[in-house]
């Protein structure tokens, strides 16, 4: 099948230009770079909103708005980070690279690619649509009950609980869509001799994701319905009054929500790796132990989910069991961050902006790893939960295990996608700026939460000044240094030095085989993995 | 060496600019509950643990990262799989210690810790229910002396303080009208539920934090072993005053509390007794004036205004211009008194939680004030034949 796409394409080298080219395209890079677009302007926007919200919390007071708006932004900036920043960054790579390093023509399902990747910007506009409405008058403001959607305050939620249920199904078909097409292409059209267990960690990593996507977006998508005909049609699945249960969306969410953690991390894991043993010339440190604890920690991931609500009441025996089996999450996360520092360990480093980003991420996420594990911990937990704790604790493991990994990640294919290098003086300079301001961000929001503030709180009490204020300030540096990483990509698009083929001095793997930037349609002649 | 400078320098900024605020809490505050200082211990055992492994891995790297560089001319050295029976063994070490680490020193006290927590009916010396709601904390004594005490605990922080017109006061946020009071030294068992949506009640030192799900019970228990006054805050987000709805609670000797309930208690037969006068349109709206402040201006704003379209306007509204009482002596349905009583939608019911006194004094202010001149008056007994 693929192979006629491909001739298919040959006879006619001429496709769309201007817009109807990214409008009707099927080309994998060109749906991976718009992915990666959407993703950086999403990524833009959702922190413009956590600007405003470390603005309103610089000093105790209400300075710069209302509760309501407040709690708005605190939720929209959390779906906008994981759903239209992090998810398409990941697929967007996915999408780039996962032909090129399997030697694949395209992706397997080429429509389909392009329909999900059409689908997210609707949802974006539809998740901050009501901001704009608001403003207009109409209808009372965007989903402000926090990412998570809890009954009963979404019930009593205005028409932005709506939106933001449709944009999530919207972006739930989209990740779904974009699972299949990813799990099919791996399976079918790897290079000739590419086995399973010679795929590269990268393809490993978003295998894992793929199957964790299928099995657990319905899940959510059938909670959000729920929701919705509580809301309109009278359903009472999360009201006591007619029978329901508000924990039981709680669980819901939850089923979905923390595998939705490791969704965002498998990607990040796959190329991690890569990079590491790029920079550290020398082969990845236990290749088969890494896949292993990828597969152990995709299936611990669907069965830890209650730990996010200990607080909501449970039997003794079921508090235990998602006490141990999260704390045993650790096992496999320990061998992976061995596997990693055992790549590094007696290599030939050298640290360009891709590995400065890599070493930075295992520290800090590190950091977001162990603070996981004392999380788990039911009777602590009554402490940190819903604490600032919590807050800087996610934030390590999704800005720093996340956004930084894919950071590392766009350096690291830059050249090759582009055909040009970066500035590594403007690289490096991102990196410590966002290295050290993430961490004064952050850092005082742990001492915040074990000295007892709450988060999604609009105004504080004077005892959580000071702490508040150094993280409004570093949050601001930390927000404004991404200026520099858009400007060294737009300058990198634009030109630069020449990239050779290979990039680095250490890569190995199909993508460096190929000119950079690659060809439109890439091996023409199949390559074979001996 | 470049690398470590700027780390170095770093940690010396934050250090330093930590450093000025010393006096500051680096950890939970003072436990005063046994939970909250067997919670304390759990923590600082699994933060030491944590650190000594980040330490451990992080100078190892570090480390790695100084040695193992290209430009000091170190040459890879490929890496071996273990294939020896020693190499395995030694090998499967770090596995064993995590496997110990995780499920025998914090997986034992951790045990201990949940079954304490849970733990909330033995020799527990008194039962409280303590309703959540949209935004204030409502507590009822269900045992003992104090049985059939009942009342709500609101904000006191004034809005001027909020909107920095004003200095804010010490406890900013952290102050209510009607603490709770509970007794040092005994077990109280909590009931938990809400009113409208999820609630969670929470003092840090207390180390008890447990959900309030409207339609449910759940449980949790305190044992204040410290005289004091201690401050938390509800913890689940629960609308646009979740920041707004306090948790004070005084733990005295049993003495006072003995006195606090009998006062208390004289205070609510007062009260009931109120409710058989005839109260004149002055009193009424005196009263009124206060009830609304406290209760309902949060959402339907001092001026009566409201904030259409979630919380409409008191001012002008059909509902509190047209007629209570129909021709038989009865509330009509969806009346001012019908509203306040039952609520709806958003509107809370007020009958569990505002007495006779109060329900009468409101409904007559918001008919007689905020704009409206209705002109007529609600009397206590009419609320109390409106509650058969």
């Amino acid at each position: 099948m693929s192979t006629v796409t491909v001739a298919h394409h040959e006879e006619h080298h001429d496709h769309p230009t201007g817009i109807m080219r990214w409008l009707t395209t099927t080309n994998h890079k060109d749906i991976g770079t718009m992915y990666l677009t959407f993703s950086l302007i999403m990524f833009l926007v959702g922190g413009s909103m956590i600007l405003g919200i470390r603005a309103e919390l610089f000093k105790p007071g209400l300075q710069l708005m209302n509760p309501d708006f407040f709690n708005q932004l605190i939720g929209i900036h959390a779906l906008i980070m994981i759903f239209a920043a992090l998810m398409p960054a990941a697929t967007g790579f996915a999408n780039w690279m996962i032909p090129l390093q399997i030697g694949a023509p395209d992706m397997a399902l080429p429509r389909l690619n392009n329909w999900g990747f059409w689908l997210l910007p609707p949802a974006a506009i539809l998740l901050t649509l009501p901001f704009t409405l608001a403003l207009f008058g109409i209808g009372d403001g965007a989903l402000a009950t926090g990412w998570t959607f809890y009954p009963p305050l979404s019930l009593q939620g205005g028409i932005g609980v709506d939106f933001a249920i449709f944009s999530v199904h919207l972006l739930g078909i989209s990740s779904v869509m974009g699972s299949i097409n990813i799990i099919v292409t791996l399976f079918n059209m790897r290079a000739p001799g590419m086995t399973l267990m010679k795929m590269p960690m990268f393809a490993w990593g978003w295998l894992i994701t793929a199957f964790l996507l299928v099995a657990t977006i319905p899940v959510l998508a059938g909670a959000v319905t729920m929701l919705l005909t509580d809301r309109h049609f009278g359903t009472h699945f999360f009201d006591a009054a007619g029978g329901g249960d508000p924990i039981l969306f709680q669980h819901l969410f939850w089923f979905f929500g923390h595998p939705e953690v490791y969704i965002l991390l498998l990607p990040v894991w796959g190329f991690i790796p890569q990079i590491l043993q790029t920079f550290s010339r020398k082969p990845m440190y236990g290749y088969k132990a890494q896949v292993y604890s990828l597969w152990a920690i995709g299936a611990l991931s669907v069965v830890v989910w209650a730990h996010h609500f200990f607080t909501a009441g449970m039997p003794v025996p079921a508090l235990l069991y998602f006490m141990y089996s999260t704390m045993a999450i650790s096992l496999p996360l320990a061998v992976l961050f061995f596997c990693w520092i055992k790549t590094m360990w007696r290599g030939s480093m050298s640290f360009e902006t891709p590995m400065l980003f890599a070493v930075g991420w295992i520290i800090l996420f590190g950091i977001g790893g162990l603070t996981g594990l004392v999380l788990a911990d039911v009777a602590a937990d009554a402490q940190y939960h819903n604490s600032y704790f919590v807050v800087a604790h996610f934030h390590y493991t999704l800005f720093a295990g996340g956004i930084m990994g894919i950071m590392a990640g766009v350096y690291y294919w830059l050249p090759k996608m582009t055909g040009h290098m970066y500035s590594e003086k403007l690289g490096k300079l991102h990196f410590w700026l966002t290295a050290i301001s993430f961490n004064l961000t952050f850092i005082p929001q742990f001492f915040l939460g074990l000295a007892g503030m709450p988060r999604r709180i609009p105004d504080y009490a004077l005892q959580f000044a000071e702490f508040n204020m150094i993280s409004s300030i570093a949050a601001f540096v930390l927000g404004l240094s991404q200026l520099l990483f858009v400007y060294n990509i737009v300058s990198c698009i634009k030109g630069g030095k020449k990239a050779t083929d290979k990039v680095w001095e250490g890569a190995e793997g199909l993508e460096w085989t190929l000119s950079s930037p690659p060809p439109y349609h890439s091996f023409t002649d199949q390559p074979v993995v001996k | 060496m470049q690398v470590l400078k700027k780390v170095g320098f770093g940690l010396g900024i934050l250090l330093a600019s930590l450093g000025a605020y010393a006096d500051y809490s680096w950890n939970f505050p003072e436990p005063v509950t046994p939970m909250a200082l067997d919670t304390l211990h759990v923590h600082n055992k699994f933060m030491l643990i944590s650190m000594a492994i980040f330490l451990s891995v992080l100078a190892i790297m570090i480390y790695s990262i100084f040695a193992h560089r290209k430009s000091k001319g170190y040459k890879a050295v490929a890496d071996k799989a273990p294939s020896t029976a020693v190499e395995i063994f030694w090998t499967l070490i770090p596995f064993a210690i995590l496997l110990l680490i995780d499920f025998v020193i914090m997986g034992i006290p951790a045990y201990h810790s949940v079954v304490m927590m849970e733990d909330t009916r033995d020799k527990a010396s008194m039962v409280i229910k303590i309703t959540g709601s949209q935004w204030r904390w409502q507590y009822e004594y269900l045992d003992g002396d104090a049985q059939g005490i009942k009342f709500v605990s609101n904000l006191t922080t004034t809005n001027d303080q909020m909107n920095n017109a004003a200095d804010k006061g010490e406890n900013y946020l952290l102050e209510v009208d009607n603490p709770l009071v509970l007794p040092v030294g005994e077990k109280v068992r909590i009931l938990m539920t809400a009113s409208d949506v999820l609630h969670n009640w929470w003092v840090p030192q207390f180390g008890s934090s447990r959900l309030a799900v409207p339609g449910f019970i759940r449980e949790t228990w305190v044992q204040v072993e410290k005289p004091g006054t201690y401050r938390g805050q509800c913890k689940e987000l629960c609308g646009k005053g979740h920041g707004y709805m306090p948790v004070v609670v005084n733990a005295v000797s049993m003495e006072e509390y003995k006195t606090w309930v009998a006062a208390k208690k004289e205070e609510q037969a007062k009260a009931i007794a109120g409710a058989d006068k005839e109260w004149t349109k002055e009193d009424l709206m005196a009263e009124g004036k206060k009830v609304y402040e406290k209760n309902c201006a949060v959402c339907h704003q001092v001026t009566g205004a409201g904030l259409p379209p979630a919380f409409p306007a008191i001012t002008g509204s059909k509902i509190s211009i047209s007629p209570i009482f129909g021709e038989d002596g009865k509330y009509l349905p969806d009346s001012h008194m019908d509203r306040v009583l039952n609520g709806k939608n958003v509107m809370p019911a007020w009958k569990a939680t505002l007495n006779d006194t109060e329900i009468a004094a409101v409904i007559t202010y918001e008919r007689n004030a905020l704009g409206n001149s209705v002109g007529d008056v609600v009397q206590p007994s009419q609320v109390k034949a409106a509650r058969q």
